[in-house]
């Protein structure tokens, strides 16, 4: 009998569950009805809804979440300076899960059920990749916020993180002339270390470098023995480092146990900031170099409120990095391009958003009408103990972006049919 | 089993159908475009579960590698779609991993029909292939099911380290139409509903078929005591290699028509992690039992899209919290829980039928 019992629990439990989630949903679905019924695309009386899409669980949470963290503050604040067009910006916040085909499934959600004014979202290539057939097809907005491979200019999408010619290339040429001209390239097996490591291949050709080795590792890879000792075989000038994730914190590691520091060998990483600094731990990255187009450190008025403001919102321990910052400017971006057409409408806010220039955390920074990528500042820093960068160089002038390298000439074959 | 029921239970049973029916074909009527194109999806994924089913919850045949033949049959189709889209011209990622002509194996799919026929018969044959080599050579229970996961491995390594030809991590996407029509219109939308619903039908016609057929008591024996099988003078070899082909056959067709309805097929689709996912479905729907396994794919992908919609933040906790309420409380699935409606109107325990399964299908 009082098995029973358990079971007729459980069956209410679970039928508690379902009705709950159920009523939830459909208390947001009525909510979103109304208001749409009421003013149409974008939101309600006095409300714009805006969504953000990033993975909240999986293994790209770890870095995501800091980003939609920034997008919002940079809501809560310009709400709190009476909004856009004098509405108060909504966020409707979805998971991405890590997993392409659900960005794309919660991309259509938030436009054609939400009907969000624009997406602030994405991280990995793959999941723009995934969502950008959705975008095209609902005419949406994306803001993508991280630094990727180029060779892409879809007109629903703005590009707020660095393309190849604001980080990979000019750290490239920076290395030739400061550190010597053999390379070994190392990245994780997917399509950013691929696509930058054939763009670099190319780049060393035409510039009179030499390729001491290539190699990828799986994702999530955690033995590195073997590429370290081809590493020291190889006798490297430099080691260009796309890996990403968990596989740093392994190869810096153990890079170190087998007495290798960056006395002896320099490495440059274009996918550990801030953030990755804490994870792997200082001892064994100080010294280190990075390419990125902002650092905490970066020394501009905006930016020490930017850091103050994130430290007191989300804890003292918390660091900034590039993608965090490219994020927070994305929302400021598109709410200084709605204001200036004074619609949300996609086609007007991308006709506004022409050339618009704002003083960001990393500097001034200026969308390219052509494109729609950000003319942006490149900086190489090295690691210091305190697990900050200190910048060693930097492009002086926001650099006009070339997700196709158009500008140079070695990169022709990289960039046909397009 | 129908002759033990009685007929107030039978007009139940037939009272269950016909509301599944209305609801699957009323959908279009209550459901916005978006939704629509969801329930598709899920509709999608209860193929690979009546398939699953099969071999699993029929035949004791765990197999965690699903996800490959679910992946295979999309990449069939979003090949065709993407050469469609294309034009002629060289599908834009192979354009940037260097590629300068259309490798050999990919000029076949720009015909819709050597695409369809390969989404299925691909995963069909690559099923049957593993089949002949374990299933000849008695490797059964956990052996084979860590065989799957490694064909997963294997086949999501590949995928990815081939770029030019795969598409690497971002697999295949960007496309737009099928037959001329636009994927992304709302009338091509329901079409495509439509043919999953059909599809879901006839696989389960199929499924059900097979089960109740002489090679359904053969794989019902094989699960309960294959030596005796053989002994018998049956090879059980034979069967569990058409079983296990037909499966991935059904799992082949689902991830055709997932590619439709979500307009993208990348290696995270074939991994591990989706691999078991199929497998849970079956479990929390109901092992033995088609009905439930079907019921089980969309119950679960609803309430996954559900909860992650409610509380973006925590879903996976009202997740995980379903799965241990079934597991625990509900071991035959929710398929179960018919046997606990009659039990409820009786007032005593029902014990089993033979239908439901109640023992370790892993041995």
């Amino acid at each position: 009998m009082r098995e029973n019992v358990w079971k007729s629990l459980s069956l209410l439990l679970v039928a508690l569950c379902i009705a709950l989630a159920g009523c939830s949903n459909d208390n947001k679905g009525s909510t979103s009805e109304g208001t749409t019924e009421t003013s149409g695309a974008g939101g309600g009386d006095g409300e714009i809804k805006v969504g953000i899409l990033h993975s909240l669980s999986g293994t790209m949470a770890i870095s995501e979440v800091s980003v939609k963290e920034a997008e919002m503050m940079a809501i809560d604040e310009i709400n709190a300076k009476g909004g856009v067009l004098g509405k108060k910006l909504v966020p409707v916040v979805e998971d991405g899960a890590s997993d392409w085909p659900t960005f794309a499934e919660k991309a259509r959600k938030l436009i054609s059920e939400d009907k969000v004014a624009t997406v602030f979202g994405g991280w990995t290539s793959a999941s723009r990749k995934a969502m950008l057939p959705v975008f095209e097809e609902l005419n949406g907005l994306l803001w993508y916020p991280v630094q990727y491979e180029g060779l892409e200019a879809s007109p629903n999408i703005f590009y707020t993180g660095a393309t190849t010619n604001q980080q990979i290339v000019p750290a490239v040429t920076w290395l030739l002339e400061n550190r010597g001209k053999k390379f070994f390239l190392l990245g994780s097996d997917y399509v950013f270390p691929r696509t930058a490591n054939k763009i670099i291949k190319e780049q060393l050709k035409a510039e009179g470098g030499e390729l001491a080795g290539e190699e990828y590792t799986p994702l999530g890879h955690t033995d590195y023995a073997t590429i370290i000792s081809k590493i020291k075989a190889a006798k490297p000038d430099v080691v260009f480092n796309t890996l990403n994730g968990d596989s740093n914190v392994a190869f810096f590691k153990q890079l170190k146990d087998a007495g290798i520091t960056a006395k002896d060998l320099t490495t440059l990483s274009v996918s550990v900031a801030e953030e990755e600094i804490r994870g792997i731990g200082v001892d064994v990255l100080e010294g280190h170099f990075a390419a990125w187009n902002y650092y905490q450190t970066t020394d501009t008025p905006a930016n020490k409120t930017f850091v103050e403001n994130y430290k007191k919102k989300y804890g003292a321990d918390r660091v900034t990095a590039d993608p965090i910052e490219a994020g927070y400017d994305a929302v400021y971006l598109w709410a200084a391009a709605v204001e200036k057409a004074g619609s949300v409408d996609v086609a007007k806010v991308k006709e506004a958003a022409k050339g618009l220039e704002w003083d960001a955390p990393e500097g001034k920074i200026k969308i390219d009408g052509d494109n729609q990528h950000i003319y942006k500042t490149v900086r190489i820093g090295e690691v210091q103990a305190d697990g900050q960068f200190k910048e060693l160089w930097n492009s002086g002038d926001p650099v006009k972006p070339d997700p196709y390298l158009k500008g140079y000439e070695w990169a022709g074959s990289l960039s046909s049919g397009n | 089993m129908h002759k033990r029921l009685m007929s107030p239970q039978r007009l139940w049973l037939l009272a269950g159908y016909t509301a599944a029916a209305v609801a699957l074909f009323c959908a279009p009527l209550y459901l916005s475009d978006f939704r629509l194109n969801l329930l598709a999806k899920f509709l999608a994924f209860a193929i690979v579960a009546l398939g699953l089913d099969l071999i699993w919850g029929y035949t004791g045949i765990l197999s965690l590698g699903h996800g490959v033949f679910f992946g295979l049959g999309g990449y069939a189709m979003a090949m065709y779609l993407k050469l469609e889209a294309s034009g002629g011209r060289l599908p834009d990622f192979m354009d940037w991993s260097g590629l300068t002509a259309l490798p050999w194996f990919w000029k076949p799919f720009s015909s819709f029909g050597f695409a369809f026929a390969a989404g299925i018969l691909l995963p069909a044959l690559l099923a049957l292939v593993l089949g002949y080599f374990t299933f000849r050579n008695r490797i059964r229970g956990v052996y084979f099911t860590i065989l799957t996961q490694a064909l997963v491995i294997i086949t999501v390594t590949l995928f990815i380290g081939q770029q030019a030809y795969t598409g690497g991590t971002n697999g295949v996407t960007g496309y737009g139409k099928l037959f001329g029509q636009s994927l992304a219109s709302p009338e091509t939308k329901q079409t495509l509903y439509w043919v999953t619903v059909v599809a879901l039908i006839a696989a389960y016609v199929l499924c059900r078929f097979l089960v109740k057929s002489r090679f359904g008591k053969v794989l019902r024996a094989i699960r309960d005591g294959e030596n005796r099988v053989r002994f018998i003078g049956y090879n059980p070899a034979v069967y569990q290699m058409v079983a296990f082909s037909i499966s991935a056959g059904l799992a082949g067709l689902a991830g055709m028509l997932f590619v439709l309805h979500v307009g993208i097929i990348s290696p995270s689709m074939m991994g591990i992690v989706p691999s078991i996912e199929m497998v849970l479905w079956v479990a929390i729907g109901g092992r033995g039992t088609l009905v439930g396994a079907a019921l089980g794919a969309i119950l679960l992908n609803s309430a996954k899209s559900v909860f992650s919609e409610s509380y973006p933040d925590a879903w996976l906790f009202f997740m995980g919290a379903l799965f241990v309420i079934v597991v625990v409380f509900l071991p035959k699935g929710a398929a179960g829980l018919f046997g606990q409606f009659k039990w409820l109107r009786k007032g005593r325990t029902v014990h089993e039928d033979g239908d439901g399964v109640s023992y370790p299908a892993v041995r």
